[in-house]
């Protein structure tokens, strides 16, 4: 650019939202741990209630040190602004809630994180939200899955744990040809990988437990809103485009034109569910995301040796990676994930289970837990963890057998991770 | 509110509290490629401390119906229609950018019914670039992105708008990308070959007040120097004319410094009332 708009990803990781404190000249953003912030007046108590002027009043609304995030994470996707949540599951109930209610529908892939799965699946059914799953490959079933009162298109732009990709130009098209718009969970790719809004997604939420904050510190969720979708149009959402009695009649797409989602994620959704992230754990997550750029190539650097080294074993039977030219989306990934297609992925012991419990005990540079996206490299056996509550059929179809493992490629000298891989092999060859 | 304006519908935002004529009406006119909201966080405050508010949508833009009109002169008559129509009026025109020559305009064509006039991020000329110009007609994508950089003073400007957690700078583009094609050129050609500011300035009977932002790279505040010294050289009675510069400010004022515009509205409005 010949102006200077500084809109460059890596500048905006590091300066988007903050501010130099003009108090102390604090240049870090600083952690306001405070529940409350004082009124000017009393006619800024109420004009700040009112939504009449900007500010905080109360940490579980908004708070300075989260609202640095909240910005960067929204310059980062180019999105209209954002809102943290206590975590991601948290941020995809933010979501839902916003839009949907007793008698909405859902269509969601069927390739979902295991918490998604059971939210969806179990949790909301109770609560009058229904979900349709359809296979993610599988334009068709997106479409007919759609019904009169479908609030919400939902998948992960990489499938967990198979890394199916998403295609979002289509199935965004889908769901604006209906009105409905697409929500996309972004955890495994983060903007440096691929920007869900510039390929037609809607809303997309992170957990930033993960590469966002990249140290496994922390619990936090983000819900980011692109300022695309044409609610008014839409004809679904009264929600957003018709009196709000919860707050003096307000009309969330008068008030913006832009953002109205967000404006009632905040103050309804933060306000009433009250699933807000801490001063503390915003800070943290700042940390990660300034560093994100430099994390992400190395993680995908590593990734790609590793699934090397993997592919050609003979006791691996097969690895889920979608720059590997048998994945069934490798061109999509090609089009899509031009970076790279992350760091986290799936491969299947060509062993019986007790085997690959050996082979998992004997990691001594992996670690064995349930996350992903951490600066060290992590290992999980997906069918007794993650989507232990998935029946059979359900497994099938997010592509995980008895003998998948999940594997999180950290930050580590790919070298040791590989001499240490071979050392599991052989743990699990001797019986 | 929708009013029927020349046969077509016009969208106004009221601030979230009914118009009536027992209040005195403020009319907020947005600028080129915006609409109401750009005025989210004033127009509601003056709604709720007394104020009848219109913050329109100009023909062609959000939610109001129409091709965009092609002059500023055109654009005064619309606005003293609607208010015409809403049954309401004398108002107070707040105008941001090409708004701020609308109600200009507008004071001089239809004075009986402006009671002052609050120009924001204002040049007279207001010349766009032949480079803007052409990005506007030929590539809007580029124009969005002169645009956004040469509006606002900083990546980082606090608080967000309409509140934490907003993206100004990324608002802004949505906003602008949200219009429909080809009315960033026509507005702009608009405010290119509008000469009659000065005249008008110089014929204006009522109070007003310029607005500039010491960072504003659109409207520079001495661009708007020509206009503020016509309105302090109308002959006695002068009505008055006050001059605010925002410091570290840029043209997106009502987004970058919301309380700072608030303060300087209310104030200039308080001061006529008393």
């Amino acid at each position: 650019m010949s102006q200077r708009d500084y809109q460059s990803f890596d500048t905006l990781a590091i300066h988007a939202g903050a501010t130099p404190d003009l108090q102390h000249g604090a240049r870090a953003t600083p952690i306001y741990l405070s529940a409350a912030f004082g009124f000017r007046d009393s006619e800024q108590a109420a004009a700040l209630f009112n939504m009449e002027q900007a500010g905080h009043v109360y940490s579980r609304i908004s708070n300075p040190t989260i609202a640095v995030l909240e910005e960067r994470l929204a310059a980062l996707e180019s999105g209209v602004g954002s809102v943290a949540t206590a975590s991601g599951q948290a941020a995809l109930h933010l979501a839902i809630a916003t839009l949907a209610g007793a008698g909405s529908h859902i269509v969601a892939s069927s390739a979902l994180y295991g918490g998604s799965h059971n939210l969806l699946h179990y949790t909301l059914r109770r609560f009058g939200i229904d979900t349709s799953f359809v296979n993610p490959r599988d334009p068709d079933a997106w479409r007919a899955a759609i019904r009169p009162t479908t609030r919400l298109l939902f998948g992960e732009t990489l499938g967990n744990p198979g890394l199916d990709v998403l295609d979002l130009p289509t199935l965004s098209a889908i769901g604006h040809e209906a009105g409905v718009p697409l929500l996309v969970d972004s955890t495994f790719t983060t903007p440096w990988l691929m920007r869900p809004f510039d390929h037609g997604a809607d809303l997309l939420i992170h957990s930033a437990t993960k590469f966002l904050c990249g140290h496994g510190t922390v619990i936090g969720g983000i819900l980011v809103d692109s300022g695309w979708f044409d609610w008014l149009r839409s004809g679904r959402f009264p929600e957003l485009t018709e009196p709000y009695d919860g707050f003096h009649g307000m009309v969330f797409a008068e008030e913006s034109t832009v953002a109205p989602f967000l404006l009632r994620a905040r103050r309804e959704g933060l306000r009433d569910f009250g699933a807000c992230m801490s001063p503390f754990t915003a800070f943290q997550i700042l940390q990660g995301v300034e560093t994100l750029p430099l994390r992400m190539a190395r993680h995908v650097d590593n990734t790609r040796k590793v699934v090397a080294f993997l592919a050609k074993h003979p006791l691996v039977r097969s690895v889920a990676y979608p720059e590997l030219e048998e994945h069934p989306d490798y061109r999509l990934a090609q089009r899509l994930l031009p970076r790279g297609a992350g760091a986290v992925f799936c491969f299947e012991l060509a062993a019986d289970r007790h085997a690959g419990r050996r082979f998992v005990d004997a990691l001594r540079v992996f670690s064995h837990l349930a996350n992903v996206g951490d600066a060290r490299s992590l290992i999980i056996h997906p069918a007794s963890t993650t989507h232990f509550r998935m029946d059979a059929d359900a497994l099938a179809a997010s592509g995980i057998s008895e003998g998948t493992l999940r594997v999180s490629i950290g930050l580590e000298d790919p070298d040791d991770l590989i001499t240490d891989l071979k050392a599991a092999f052989r743990a699990a060859e001797k019986g | 509110m929708d009013f029927l304006v020349d046969g077509r519908y016009a969208y106004a935002y009221t601030g979230g509290c009914p118009v009536g004529a027992t209040r005195p009406l403020i009319v907020f006119i947005h600028g080129a490629q915006h609409d109401h909201s750009v005025w989210i966080l004033q127009s509601r405050f003056f709604a709720h401390h007394g104020f009848s508010v219109l913050a329109v949508d100009l023909p062609g833009h959000g939610r109001s119906e129409g091709s965009p009109l092609a002059s500023i002169e055109q654009l005064a008559d619309w606005i003293a229609q609607l208010i015409s129509t809403a049954g309401l009026g004398p108002a107070h025109l707040a105008g941001h950018s090409m708004g701020s020559l609308i109600a200009l305009e507008t004071a001089a064509r239809h004075p009986e019914g402006v009671l002052s006039l609050a120009l924001l991020g204002t040049a007279a000329p207001m010349r766009v670039s032949a480079a803007l110009l052409d990005a506007a007609r030929d590539d809007e994508a580029r124009a969005f992105d002169m645009i956004n950089a040469w509006s606002h003073s900083s990546i980082t400007v606090h608080p967000g708008c309409p509140g934490p957690g907003f993206s100004i700078f990324n608002q802004n583009r949505r906003l602008m990308e949200r219009q429909p094609p080809g009315v960033l050129h026509n507005d702009f050609l608009a405010c290119n070959a509008y000469e009659g500011a000065l005249a008008a300035a110089a014929q204006i009977q009522c109070p007003a007040l310029v607005i500039s932002g010491s960072r504003d790279i659109m409207t520079p505040a001495r661009a708007a120097r020509p206009l503020v010294e016509t309105l302090r050289a109308r002959p006695e009675p002068r009505p008055k004319a006050t001059v605010v510069e925002l410091a570290d400010c840029g043209h997106a004022m009502m987004a970058e410094q919301p309380d700072q515009v608030l303060k300087t509205l209310r104030q200039f409005w308080t001061e006529l009332d008393a």
